[in-house]
């Protein structure tokens, strides 16, 4: 069976004054019916433009420069802009970051709902009202006939997020691309997001990527993790291969840099350095200026290997002595 | 660089960062700048332009407030046109009075440069002294002055200076008044709101922890870093000036026929319009043109520069 | 809201109070008008008497409670010149500077905002290039002069409009307009597009600037996302967005369109308030001159009060603020 989305060497690349900047370089991966793949990095690693790059909506200076994104049979890069834009929000939606700042601070929830509707099923306006009123009942928000008529600014930061998922799913799209959609809120109710999102993905088969910086949140949500760094995939694999048998320097990195009970009263492991700059990235592999088992021969690009099986490690030094 | 990042990893981060630090803030800001072709011109534009006003009384073919010099007969003569005496050409031909029009038009800059100039000066150590005065000292003293502040921009400037030049009379010191006067309270609340933001900056409460003098504390810490701001209205609010003085002289209002502005060299070509006789009101008008252009050029990118929120 | 309401009105009347204060004394430190209006030759006895029936022999302070005692009554006193009252000579001249404003207005608005928008999107374009370029020398551009250089090209040199007054007019209910007759269009034409050019600029950048900002923002993202149209994500997602501080700072520019106007008129010899008060400047016509900074205190502070109501009707934010206040 065909996966439902199938990205293939994708590369998308920011042409500004100062340069350009290959913010997504050759980047692959599949996500399968009702998985959700967890795409990992830090700010600045291209995680967010991949997204925006499969939605279509990399604004310029930026553009696809190569690659292909397979979707139910075709190809999204090829697309033009009006079929591109009867796929986004109908098969493939979104749910961004900062609730804050999606939903438009001067247009009321219907308005907003409705019209998400409408631009991809005749339907009546009355109709089309239910369907949000039963979207808005489907995510948790009470009363949702009154809170149709408010503004977004009435409703808390989770609750905003709630009405955000609620028009990701209004079309029960085949996929969503979820960018760190609950970094921006409490604890508590990011748990009850995640422990909803999860169970309507698999309700509705839907296919998800959660991108996200937070390796905890992935841990417990993912079916697959990507790891992102400086706009290459340095690591994938099943969640509990990657964090169980990190291979990649950085992801051992980033896993050791998770507070846990075992660390307690130890110093944090951090990783040395800061995120380079993507307009001079070091020659070779991009984190072998931070890491600590580089040496000349990283001052080549190394390619992704599969040292163990179903995975891949872009390292000439992966970390193999931690036998399973 | 390369061979010391294989062994020491850290030494190459902090090696690449000390060669960004080495352009200083002011490298910067030249950079910035330069970064429009259109925003250089108008610096080089608005250096000739001040050349011009500046050395107008040794580079005008002749002083047009001479009396010696002007021959009444000369009138109204069309651009290129010679002079009967000794062939010297008008270039830009003549007024009503048969004065050179290029000479008069390098005079009325002088005038307009002058008076744009020292308005400006005069409101923004003003607005900047009562600004900074509501922010630093904030409570009552900050809700009386933002009270007359607000009251006096809800009133268009030109209406005020009308007022103003009606009640004092015509001169260049009446001018300079009454585009102070109109002027003072945008210098005020540019900074005061600068340094509503500035004053919760930690180097404020170190130099407060450290006894420092009201005085030294507002003009050696505060103001220097509420400076960007208060330059870019500077440079719009002297391209007012200098556009409202010229409305001002025009409607008659301004200055007195002594110390013709561009505004009333303009003024004075109005009637004679009617006859075809275009170049007495143009040539006047394209000069302030340039002079407000290549200013307001210059706010344009300084605005751009300056703004933090713009900086990538 | 109610509360909101009446906090400003009380505002109003504080300032219509110290207004009046200021341009009465401010006035009438203007220099003598007797000097001007009596015959050089009057001997004292007439000079006293000419005095007298102005007024202008009464302390000062005495004459200021006269003018509000009769101001409240809606008697601003008689023009020294004319000998008419002044208020109703205002009055009847109002009109034909509002409809002035006003057209400029709406020209500043219907030109302003699509090509602000235009440019906004299309920031590296040539067109939008261009655009902006316009919008420096609307800026740059002295509209006195430019006033000017339309006559001669429009009127002097190819003679397709004409360049002075009003044309011919039509009354409805008592008000003169120009705007109804085909003559009187034309007339406006000139005078309305030279007010509006500086209108025009501020417009462009207005919105261009507002369009890159909201552009840029993730709700526009978001709204595209949901696979809207390009024309719904920016006619209504963004332009709402951005009519918010453009509807706000056109509103406060209103007042400053009806002031500028004085020039507009004097140039185009429109019989509005602007050219009765430069006109009543220069022979110290006080009364008139008082009842005209009285008349426009008033009218900015009303305009100012539908701006910020306006404003609470646009933005839900505002709205929800002031029930609280």
């Amino acid at each position: 069976m065909a996966a439902t989305l199938s990205v293939e060497n994708l590369n998308t690349t920011f042409f500004t004054k100062a340069g350009e900047v290959k913010a997504v370089d050759g980047v692959s991966f599949e996500v399968d019916k009702g998985k959700i793949l967890g795409l990992v990095g830090e700010s600045g690693s291209g995680k967010t433009v991949t997204g925006f790059s499969i939605l279509g909506l990399v604004d310029p200076p930026g553009r696809i420069v190569n690659g292909r994104i397979l979707f139910g049979g075709e190809d999204l890069v090829q697309l033009s802009e009006e079929s591109m834009r009867h796929i986004r929000g109908k098969r493939i939606s979104t749910v961004f970051q900062d609730p804050m700042m999606t939903l438009n601070p001067v247009l009321r929830i219907d308005t907003q709902m409705i019209e998400a509707l409408l631009a991809h099923e005749k339907m009546t306006g009355d109709a089309a009202r239910q369907r949000a009123r039963d979207a808005l009942g489907q995510v948790g928000i009470p009363s949702p006939d009154e809170r149709l008529k408010a503004y977004p600014h009435q409703f808390s930061g989770g609750m905003r997020q709630r009405v955000a998922i609620a028009i990701a799913l209004l079309h029960r799209p085949e996929l969503i691309i979820a960018d760190e959609p609950t970094t921006a809120l409490d604890v508590t109710i990011q748990a009850q997001i995640l422990f909803e999102v999860q169970a309507l993905c698999r309700e509705s088969n839907t296919a998800m990527i959660w991108i996200t910086h937070d390796l905890s949140v992935v841990a417990g949500l993912a079916d697959d993790i990507c790891v992102m760094y400086a706009g290459r995939l340095v690591e994938t694999g099943t969640v509990d291969g990657v964090l169980d048998n990190p291979l990649h320097p950085y992801t051992r990195g980033l896993i050791g840099s998770v507070p846990s009970r075992n660390t307690r009263g130890r110093p944090l492991n951090q990783i040395p350095g800061m995120t380079p700059s993507m307009l001079s990235l070091p020659k070779g592999c991009a984190f072998r200026t931070r890491c600590a088992v580089a040496d000349g021969a990283c001052e080549e690009q190394p390619e992704i290997t599969a040292p163990i099986d179903g995975r891949g490690v872009r390292c000439f030094h992966p970390h193999m002595d931690n036998p399973q | 660089m390369t061979e010391l990042a294989n062994g020491l990893p850290l030494a190459a981060v902090s090696a690449t960062e000390k060669a960004a630090d080495v352009e200083t803030p002011f490298q910067r800001f030249l950079s910035g700048y330069c970064e429009s072709k259109v925003a250089i011109g108008a610096f080089f534009g608005f250096l000739v332009v001040l050349f011009l006003a500046l050395a107008c009384p040794w580079i005008s073919p002749t002083n047009p407030y001479d009396l010696m010099q002007v021959d009444i007969m000369e009138n109204r003569l069309p651009p290129g046109s010679a002079r009967y005496s000794d062939g010297m050409i008008y270039w830009l031909g003549t007024d009503g009075q048969g004065r050179d029009m290029l000479s008069g038009i390098f005079y009325g800059l002088r005038t307009s440069l002058f008076v744009g100039a020292m308005s400006g000066v005069i409101a923004l150590m003003l607005g900047t002294t009562v600004g900074l005065t509501a922010a630093y000292f904030g409570g009552r003293v900050d809700t009386v002055i933002m009270r007359i502040v607000d009251l006096q921009l809800s009133f268009p400037t030109i209406l005020v200076a009308l007022m103003l030049l009606a009640i004092l009379g015509q001169g260049v010191d009446k001018i300079i008044i009454a585009l102070v006067t109109v002027q003072w309270a945008y210098y005020a609340r540019t900074i005061r709101s600068q340094a509503l933001i500035e004053r919760r900056r930690e180097y404020i409460e170190a130099a407060q922890c450290l006894a420092l003098g009201h005085r030294r504390i507002v003009f050696r810490h505060l103001l220097p870093n509420c400076m960007p701001p208060l330059i870019v209205v500077g440079t719009v609010q002297v391209a007012h000036a200098i556009a409202l003085e010229a409305t001002l002289s025009f409607l008659g209002l301004g200055l007195p026929p002594t110390e013709p502005s561009l505004g009333l060299l303009i003024a004075n070509g109005f009637d004679y319009m009617l006859s075809g006789r275009y170049w007495i009101s143009f040539y006047p008008g394209v000069a302030l043109l340039i002079a407000i252009a290549t200013i307001n050029l210059m706010g344009d990118q300084l605005r751009d520069v300056l703004n933090p929120r713009l900086q990538k | 809201m109610t509360v909101y309401v009446i906090r400003r009105l009380l505002q109003a009347v504080l300032v219509i109070f110290i207004m009046t204060l200021i341009v009465f004394f401010g006035v009438n430190v203007i220099g003598n008008p007797i000097d001007i209006l009596v015959d050089p030759d009057c001997d004292q006895a007439c000079f006293e008497a000419a005095e007298k029936a102005l007024g202008l022999d009464k302390p000062i302070i005495e004459q200021y409670f006269i003018f509000v005692e009769n101001a409240l009554q809606g008697n601003l006193g008689k023009s020294f010149v004319i000998g008419m009252p002044a208020l109703p000579l205002i009055v009847e001249r109002m009109p034909a500077t509002l409809e002035l404003a006003l057209s400029a207005m709406i020209l500043a608005i219907f030109t302003g905002i699509p090509l602000g928008m235009w440019a906004g999107l299309r920031p590296d374009s040539v067109s939008g290039k261009v655009i902006m370029g316009g919008s420096i020398l609307g800026f740059s551009l002295p509209s006195f002069w430019v006033g000017l250089m339309m006559i001669m090209i429009f009127a002097v040199e190819f003679g397709l409009l004409p360049s002075t007054g009003r044309g011919e007019t039509v009354t409805v209910g008592g008000i003169r307009l120009s705007f109804l007759t085909l003559d009187g269009l034309s007339h406006m034409i000139l005078p309305a597009i030279n007010l509006a050019l500086y209108k025009i600029s501020l417009v462009i950048r207005l919105t261009r600037a507002g369009m890159r900002e909201a552009m840029h923002q993730d709700y526009v993202k978001f709204a595209r996302a949901k696979g809207l149209s390009t024309t719904r994500v920016i006619f209504v997602h963004v332009m709402k967005n951005i009519l918010i501080p453009v509807v706000t700072i056109l509103g406060l520019e209103l007042g400053n369109v009806i002031a500028f106007a004085v020039v507009t008129e004097t140039i185009f010899s429109w019989p509005g308030m602007g050219k009765l008060i430069i006109d009543s400047i220069q022979v110290l016509d006080r009364p008139v001159i008082v009842a005209y900074l009285m008349i426009t205190v008033f009218m900015f502070i009303f305009i100012n009060l539908i701006v910020d109501l306006l404003y609470s009707l646009i933005d839900p934010r505002v709205r929800l603020q002031g029930i609280k206040a």
